[in-house]
């Protein structure tokens, strides 16, 4: 007989009308697979703000020359900084940054203005609550070029020559500008990838479990069909939830956080599709392994907190030790970083981004093939 | 009925852990026939006919099911056996209608639409179809439970008490479908805790604690244990049944309505004992019924067990 019957289309198509009409009944967790991704970039995408502006500042103003005038508008006008209040002593301005009153205390040197004109090089102080790097990184950084732009209306004609190289102002911080941190334009996108990789995974990991906790695998496995075609059927309603999910977040930031679009959309939704499927497969393959619903989230979490932390989402892939690139390499929320920020934000084209995507599918791949295998057919 | 063998396994075993749930195991089942399948809660009926389709993996045993290998074809087994799970196994999130249809799609049925159609209309199910099948009540599951298994016109169904929970009126269609589809060649293994139901098989096996006890006709069984029964009317046969159990001779004393069903397996012993009784009230020596039988097999059993 032909004991070993091959993979049926038809078989596949009807585990894909079931996916997909039990998904559309269960309310709560279809609207949930549309409101998460709103709901996670309006919060992470406004929250996780690291170039935060207005931060309270104090001045000390030991002189009261035009230049230093100018260098205190020029501040405000930055809108990095928000001047509270005029300290007196460099005592009262440190007793602010202590008491957390203020974020910045800037000194003014005596003869600012007039040290300036002559071609000293006065130096400004500028004192940083750093215990947060990331809320004051932005505003110091910006500093140098702040006062080089105010002061060129100043400098002008016989003091022209002092706007030149050197900067006409010492400013006594050093810059911690990191320029691969452009904010939202880049937390929005990497955002896509979180948001599809913990969705994905999550609602495929419980995929198998599910039907063993509800009795009907009984049912399931006394029908004649092979691994492949089930697994295969609960992923596939979910890769159109994907695309769904990537309009979402296309659309919002592109009306809400104004993300350039430098590459191609179709490259995009093309790689995307190598990266839904990926997570899809990784979730189907644990939902495989776990005895039930609870080890099967355990499971999703353990993968999904080292995606989110080596990646290069939360901390710059590049100031990782080797050892975690290395492992960071290995998750596709890695590598679709890499597309989709090289994409929207460089304008990557197919030749920039294959690199990153053919270790995707080999993941995906991997990762079902690890599935099919730990199918069980039977209830033991 | 004809001689050729639906079922034909020996030396079914299968063990979870160190305990064996299912012993050495051997049954036979003719093409067209209805063969009931009893026996106590956690016998092992369950997952002997899980065995039978390939849903647990035999730790022994050996034959053919359909003229498959019970062990080595299980797919082919499958496309021909129709199991119906003891308990609903079907998608509650799922209409009628898409439960049979899903079904429909996996057995990959020509005229799929007009089959799917069919089997509503034999359900009674017509105006309903679109009804949630986790908003049926019990005994419809039931139904539908059937009918899906049926879709795809098996040669062999193995129904894991089909009719739990079934009103009368439901029961008494349900076996009458059942006699009509032995009759085209179908074979039924049925697992039912009802004596009646058990009485209108062809034939029967009896298993407790793993371990085949009897099997045969409903007469054959009766005459295999060998139990004497007398029914008893009269006043007070509750004190009476107190005071004969755990005489000598006398295996049980059960209540039937206002009878008591008195019975041993030797009949000489049994007289002996209900001698100085029957003052007073009226003894007849009855045919053991079913279910004295099964009672009994299971009373002795649990004895051989536990020693
Ligand atoms: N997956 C399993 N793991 C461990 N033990 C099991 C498993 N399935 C069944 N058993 C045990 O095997 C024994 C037989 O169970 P089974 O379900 O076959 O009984 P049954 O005859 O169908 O009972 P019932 O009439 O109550 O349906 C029971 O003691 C049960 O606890
Ligand atoms: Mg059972």
């Amino acid at each position: 007989m032909n004991e070993r019957s091959g993979f049926s289309a038809q078989r596949l198509v009807a585990m894909i009308v079931k996916e997909f009409t039990q998904m559309r009944r269960d309310k709560l967790t279809f609207a949930m697979m549309l409101g998460i991704p709103v709901i996670q970039l309006l919060l992470f995408g406004y929250a996780i703000n690291s170039d935060p502006r207005h931060l309270p500042a104090a001045v000390l103003m030991a002189d009261h020359g035009p230049q230093a005038r100018t260098i205190l508008h020029a501040l405000q006008n930055s809108t990095y900084y928000d001047f509270v209040r005029e300290v007196k002593t460099e005592r009262e301005g440190r007793d602010l940054l202590a008491r957390g009153q203020v974020q910045f205390v800037i000194n003014i040197p005596q003869n600012f203005s007039r040290d300036l004109v002559r071609g000293d090089r006065p130096a400004i102080l500028v004192e940083a609550d750093a215990t947060d790097p990331a809320a004051t990184g932005q505003a110091l950084g910006a500093l140098t070029s702040l006062f080089d732009q105010a002061l060129i209306n100043d400098l002008k004609g016989p003091l022209e020559f002092l706007a030149g190289t050197a900067g006409p102002v010492d400013v006594r911080v050093h810059a911690l500008y990191n320029p691969e941190v452009i904010t939202q334009y880049n937390i929005v996108p990497g955002l896509m990838g979180v948001i599809l990789t913990m969705t994905m995974v999550m609602i495929t990991g419980l995929a198998i479990t599910r039907e063993r906790e509800r009795g009907t695998m009984e049912n399931l496995l006394s029908m004649p069909t092979r691994p492949s075609e089930v697994l295969i059927g609960k992923i596939v309603p979910y890769i159109m939830v994907g695309y769904v999910q990537v309009g979402i977040i296309l659309l919002v930031s592109h009306y809400l956080f104004h993300v350039p679009m430098l590459g191609s959309l179709t490259l995009l939704l093309a790689a995307a599709f190598v990266f839904i499927a990926a997570n899809l497969s990784l979730g189907i393959t644990i939902s495989t392994v776990a005895k039930n619903q609870l080890q099967a989230m355990q499971m999703t979490f353990f993968v999904f907190l080292p995606s989110i932390l080596l990646s290069g989402f939360m901390f710059p892939f590049r100031g990782m030790p080797h050892w975690a690139q290395w492992l960071g390499e290995i998750f596709p929320l890695t590598h679709f970083l890499r597309i989709v920020r090289g994409i929207l934000l460089k304008g990557n084209g197919l030749a920039d981004v294959s690199r990153d995507i053919w270790p995707l599918a080999l993941f995906a791949a991997i990762v079902l093939t690890v599935g099919v295998k730990r199918y069980r057919r039977t209830l033991d | 009925m004809s001689e050729e063998l639906a079922i034909d396994v020996r030396g079914m075993t299968k063990r979870f852990g160190d305990r064996t749930v299912v012993n050495d195991i051997a049954l036979q089942v003719r093409v067209g026939e209805i063969y009931g399948f009893l026996g106590p809660n956690g016998s092992g009926k369950t997952t002997f006919i899980r065995m039978l389709c390939g849903l647990l993996r035999a730790d022994g045993g050996s034959g053919t099911c359909l003229g498959h290998d019970v062990i080595r074809e299980s797919e082919s087994i499958k496309r021909n056996v129709g199991y119906m799970t003891q308990r609903f196994s079907f998608y509650e999130d799922l209409s009628i209608a898409e439960n049979l249809d899903f079904v429909a799609r996996m057995y990959g049925i020509p005229g799929r639409r007009e089959a799917v159609n069919a089997s509503i209309e034999r359900l009674g199910l017509s105006g309903r179809q679109k009804q949630l099948a986790g908003e049926l009540s019990g005994g419809w599951k039931q139904r539908l439970a059937l009918a899906a298994c049926l879709i795809h016109q098996p040669k062999l169904l193995l129904l894991d008490e089909p009719t739990a929970g079934v009103d009368p009126k439901a029961r008494r269609d349900f076996w009458e479908q059942i006699h009509e589809l032995a009759a085209e060649g179908l074979t039924f293994l049925i697992t039912t805790h009802y004596m009646d139901e058990a009485e209108r098989c062809h034939r029967l096996a009896y298993i407790a604690y793993g371990n085949l006890l009897t099997h045969g006709t409903v007469r054959e069984v009766i005459d295999h244990v060998g139990l004497a029964t007398w029914s008893v009317s009269g006043p007070d046969l509750a004190s009476l049944a107190r005071q004969l159990r755990g005489k000598a001779g006398v295996r049980q004393a059960v209540a039937f309505g206002n009878m008591l069903h008195v019975s041993g397996d030797d009949p000489e012993a049994l007289e002996r004992a209900i001698a100085p009784f029957r003052e007073g009230r009226e003894w007849t020596k009855i045919r053991s019924g079913l279910e004295d039988v099964f009672i009994h097999l299971m009373d002795r059993s649990k004895d051989n067990f536990d020693a």
